[in-house]
C-alpha cells in the first residue's frame, strides 16, 4: 500500500531523512516512533504529499508521488496535531466543505455517518469554536476519513489530549483501522501504540532503525524495544 | 579553498581601465555643453548606471523563472546578484540624476515616470530582501524570492506605462524627443563616444560585480555546509 | 470506495462559500475592514481639509487609497486564518488542483472587498454630498482595480504568512507590485468624476485591464511554488 525506496529529504543544507526504506503493506498498523527531531513529521508530510521528496521513490496506495499526488490525495486521509478545522463553522459544516472539495455525492447521508462514529451527532450544528480539544480531534479524525480513504495518516494524534479524551481517541482509531484501512501513526505515547499497532517502525537519526511486530519482543515489551533500537543506532 | 579564476582577475582589471577612460571621457574627452555646463557630464554616468541597473533587474526576473523551472541553486544565487547589484546601480543612478536634476529642472525630485519606476524598482528590491529576511529555509526563500523577482519584472514596465499617462518633463536623449521635455540636449559626436565609453564600461564593471557575487553566494553555501559538517 | 475529484469550479466556489459562511457568523474580517476604512476617510477630512474644491480632484484617491489598506487587512487575515489552525494543510490535502484554493481565496478576498466598497461609496457620497461616483463607470473601474489588487494580493498574501514577519510584510510586498492598479485606478475613476468623456480614461482602463489578465494568468501558474514544500 505504502512504498518508500531510499527517500532523501534536505532543508537547504540539513539533510532530515537520509536513505529511508517503509513498505507497508495494505491493512497494517504501523507506530513510527522516535525521538524529537528524528524526521517522524517529515516523513508523514512526505507521504501525505503536502512535502516533496528531494530523492527517491515514493508510492502510496499504487500512484507514485509527487507525480499523480492529485490521485493519492483521494485515496488518503490525514490527522495531523492540528485540527485543520474551522472554527467559525459547525461541525456539520466543515465536514461538508471537506465533502465537497473530494467531491462525494450525497453527502448529507456520509455526514451523519461519520459524525455517529466519532460520537460527535449531538454536537453536529455547533460552532468548532466551542468543542473541547479532543471533540475538535475526534471531528478532524471524521474530516480525514469522509471520503473513505485507503490510507489514514496520523500525526501525534494525543498531542495535547488528557486521559479520558485519549481513550476516546483510542477507541475511534480502533473502528478506523477495523475496516481494514493501512494506518501509520507517528507517537510519543509507547502505550498506546503498543496497544493499538500491529508493526512497531523506530525512526532515528533520518533512517529507519528498527523494525518489529508485537510477536518479535513477546518476552520484554515495547519500550525495551524502542530503547535497543535506539541504543544500536549509537 | 577554490582558487579565483583568472578571467575573473583579468575582469578586475578591465573594469578599473573601463571606468578610468569613461572617467577620462565623460569630464576632459566631451566638450561642456552649452547650457548646462559642466553639470551636464554627470550624464555619461548617470546613463552607464541606469543601463546597467536595467539590464541587472531584467536577468533577476528571468533568473526567478528558470529558478522555478529547474530548483536550482545557483540560479537564486544569480538571482540575488543581479538584484543586489542592480538595486546598488539604480540608487547610483537615482542619485546622479538628482544632481543634474537640481541645475537642470531646478528641483532635486520630480514624480517624472522614469524616476518614480525607478523609485517603486528600488522599493520591490527593499521588498525582496525583507522577504528573504523573514524566511529561515533556504529552499523556500529561493522559491519566494523568484516569484516576488518576477511579480516586480512584470509590474515595473506597467508601472511605467501608467505614471506616463501623468505628464512628463525628463528629456529623451536618444531617439524621439519630447517636445514638454526640459534639459534636453543635442549630442555631438564626442558626446555619443564618451557615452558609449560609459556604457561599454559600465557594462564590463556589472558583468564582474556580478560574477563577484555570484562566487560570493557560492562560497557562503560552502561555509554553511562546512559549520554543518563540523557541528555533527 | 474511491471518490471522484470534484470539479474545478465546484471546488473554488465550495472555498468562497465556506469562507462566506465563517464570515458572515463572526463578521471579524469586515467590522475591521469597515471601521478602519471609515476611521482613513475620517483623517483624510481632516488632513486634506475636503472641502468642494479639494474635493473634485482628490475623491478617487482618497477613496482608493481607503480600500488599499483596508483590502491588505482583510488579506492578511484571510489567509492567517488558513495558516493558524493548519486548515492550508487541508486544502492542500484535496485531490484538487492547487490553483483551485489561489481561485478560491481570491473569490472571497473580492467579495469582502466589495462589500466595503459596497458601504463606504454610499456613505462617502452622503458625507460629501459626492453623487458623482454613483456611474456605471466609477463602478467598472472599481470592479477592475479591485479584480488585479485582489489577485496579486491573495498570491502575496499566501507568502507573507508563511515568513516570520507576516503580518507587517504584505503591504510592503503588496504595495510596490501593486502601484499600476492603484494608480490606473485612480487615474481613471478621477477622469470619471471630473466629468471627462470616455477617450479620456480609455488608456487608463486598458492597462488595468491588462494588469488583471496579466496578474490573474501569472498567480494562477505560480501559485503552485508559492504553497508547495
Amino acid at each position: 500500500m505504502i512504498e518508500v525506496k531510499k527517500l532523501v529529504k534536505r532543508f537547504g543544507l540539513k539533510t532530515i531523512l537520509k536513505g529511508v526504506d517503509f513498505t507497508v503493506q495494505p491493512g497494517e498498523f504501523v507506530a513510527l516512533l522516535g525521538p524529537n527531531g528524528a524526521g517522524k513529521t517529515t516523513f508523514l508530510r512526505i507521504l501525505a504529499s503536502l512535502s516533496r521528496p528531494s530523492l527517491g521513490s515514493v508510492k502510496v496506495a499504487g500512484y507514485p508521488l509527487p507525480n499523480e499526488s492529485a490521485k493519492v490525495r483521494a485515496r488518503l486521509g490525514v490527522v495531523s496535531h492540528m485540527p485543520l478545522l474551522y472554527p467559525d463553522l459547525t461541525a456539520e459544516e466543515n465536514l461538508e466543505f471537506y465533502a465537497r472539495m473530494y467531491g462525494i455525492s450525497n453527502h448529507q447521508s456520509r455526514i451523519t455517518e461519520v459524525l455517529q462514529m466519532v460520537g460527535l451527532e449531538p454536537r453536529r450544528r455547533d460552532l468548532v469554536r466551542t468543542f473541547s480539544r479532543g471533540m475538535q480531534q475526534r471531528l478532524a479524525i471524521g474530516r480525514a476519513i469522509l471520503h473513505d480513504p485507503e490510507v489514514v495518516l496520523f500525526d501525534e494524534p494525543y498531542t495535547g489530549l488528557d486521559q479520558d479524551a485519549s481513550e476516546m481517541l483510542d477507541d475511534v482509531l480502533r473502528s478506523v483501522a477495523a475496516k481494514g484501512r493501512t494506518v501509520v501513526m507517528t507517537s510519543h505515547d509507547l502505550a498506546r501504540a503498543e496497544d493499538l499497532a500491529t508493526r512497531f517502525d523506530v525512526l532515528s537519526r533520518g533512517v529507519i532503525a528498527a523494525s518489529g511486530t508485537k510477536d518479535d519482543f513477546k518476552n520484554s515489551n515495547l519500550l525495551d524495544f524502542y530503547k535497543r533500537s535506539l541504543e544500536n543506532r549509537e | 579553498m577554490q582558487q579565483k579564476p583568472i578571467l575573473l582577475t583579468i575582469l578586475d582589471v578591465l573594469s578599473i581601465i573601463g571606468l578610468g577612460a569613461a572617467t577620462y571621457f565623460a569630464l576632459v574627452f566631451a566638450p561642456t555643453e552649452a547650457v548646462m555646463g559642466n553639470v551636464q557630464r554627470v550624464f555619461y554616468f548617470h546613463v552607464g548606471t541606469a543601463w546597467v541597473g536595467l539590464i541587472g533587474f531584467v536577468l533577476a526576473a528571468l533568473a526567478g523563472i528558470v529558478y522555478l523551472i529547474t530548483k536550482d541553486a545557483k540560479w537564486d544565487r544569480f538571482e540575488v546578484a543581479a538584484v543586489e547589484v542592480s538595486a546598488m546601480f539604480f540608487f547610483i543612478t537615482i542619485v546622479l540624476g538628482s544632481i543634474w536634476a537640481r541645475p537642470a529642472w531646478n528641483t532635486w525630485w520630480t514624480w517624472d515616470p522614469r524616476l518614480t519606476t525607478a523609485a517603486v524598482t528600488e522599493l520591490v528590491y527593499i521588498a525582496y530582501f525583507m522577504l528573504r529576511a523573514g524566511i529561515e529555509d533556504p529552499e523556500k526563500r529561493a522559491r519566494f524570492g523568484a516569484v516576488y523577482a518576477l511579480l516586480g519584472g512584470l509590474s515595473a514596465p506597467i508601472t511605467f506605462m501608467v505614471i506616463r499617462l501623468f505628464r512628463t518633463i525628463h528629456p529623451v536623449v536618444v531617439g524621439n524627443g519630447n517636445p514638454e521635455a526640459q534639459g534636453g540636449f543635442d549630442m555631438t559626436g564626442s558626446m555619443l563616444t564618451a557615452m558609449f565609453v560609459a556604457l561599454g564600461a559600465f557594462t564590463v564593471f556589472f558583468i564582474n560585480l556580478m560574477w563577484h557575487r555570484i562566487r560570493l553566494g557560492a562560497l557562503e553555501e560552502k561555509v554553511e555546509q562546512i559549520k554543518l559538517k563540523v557541528s555533527m | 470506495m474511491t471518490q471522484p475529484s470534484p470539479s474545478f469550479f465546484k471546488a473554488v466556489l465550495a472555498i468562497a462559500r465556506k469562507d462566506l459562511a465563517a464570515e458572515f457568523r463572526s463578521r471579524e474580517l469586515l467590522s475591521a475592514m469597515l471601521v478602519f476604512s471609515m476611521l482613513v476617510i475620517l483623517i483624510f477630512n481632516f488632513a486634506l481639509e475636503l472641502n468642494v474644491d479639494i474635493r473634485r480632484t482628490v475623491t478617487a484617491g482618497v477613496l482608493w487609497t481607503t480600500f488599499a489598506f483596508a483590502g491588505t487587512l482583510g488579506l492578511n487575515r484571510s489567509m492567517a486564518v488558513e495558516k493558524d489552525r493548519g486548515c492550508m494543510d487541508g486544502l492542500l490535502l484535496a485531490p484538487v488542483d492547487r490553483s483551485v484554493i489561489f481561485f478560491g481565496k481570491a473569490i472571497s478576498n473580492l467579495v469582502f472587498m466589495l462589500v466595503v466598497e459596497a458601504i463606504v461609496i454610499p456613505l462617502y457620497a452622503m458625507l460629501y454630498n459626492e453623487t458623482r461616483i454613483f456611474q456605471l463607470e466609477f463602478i467598472g473601474v472599481l470592479l477592475l482595480g479591485s479584480i488585479g489588487y485582489i489577485a496579486v494580493g491573495t498570491l502575496l498574501s499566501a507568502m507573507s504568512v508563511q515568513t516570520r514577519t507576516r503580518d507587517v510584510l504584505l503591504p510592503i510586498l503588496l504595495f510596490p507590485v501593486a502601484v499600476p492598479v492603484l494608480l490606473a485606478s485612480v487615474k481613471a475613476s478621477g477622469a470619471i468624476v471630473a466629468g471627462l468623456p470616455f477617450k479620456d480614461y480609455v488608456t487608463p482602463l486598458n492597462l488595468l485591464i491588462v494588469y488583471d489578465v496579466i496578474f490573474i494568468a501569472v498567480s494562477y501558474m505560480i501559485f503552485d511554488f508559492v504553497v508547495e514544500e
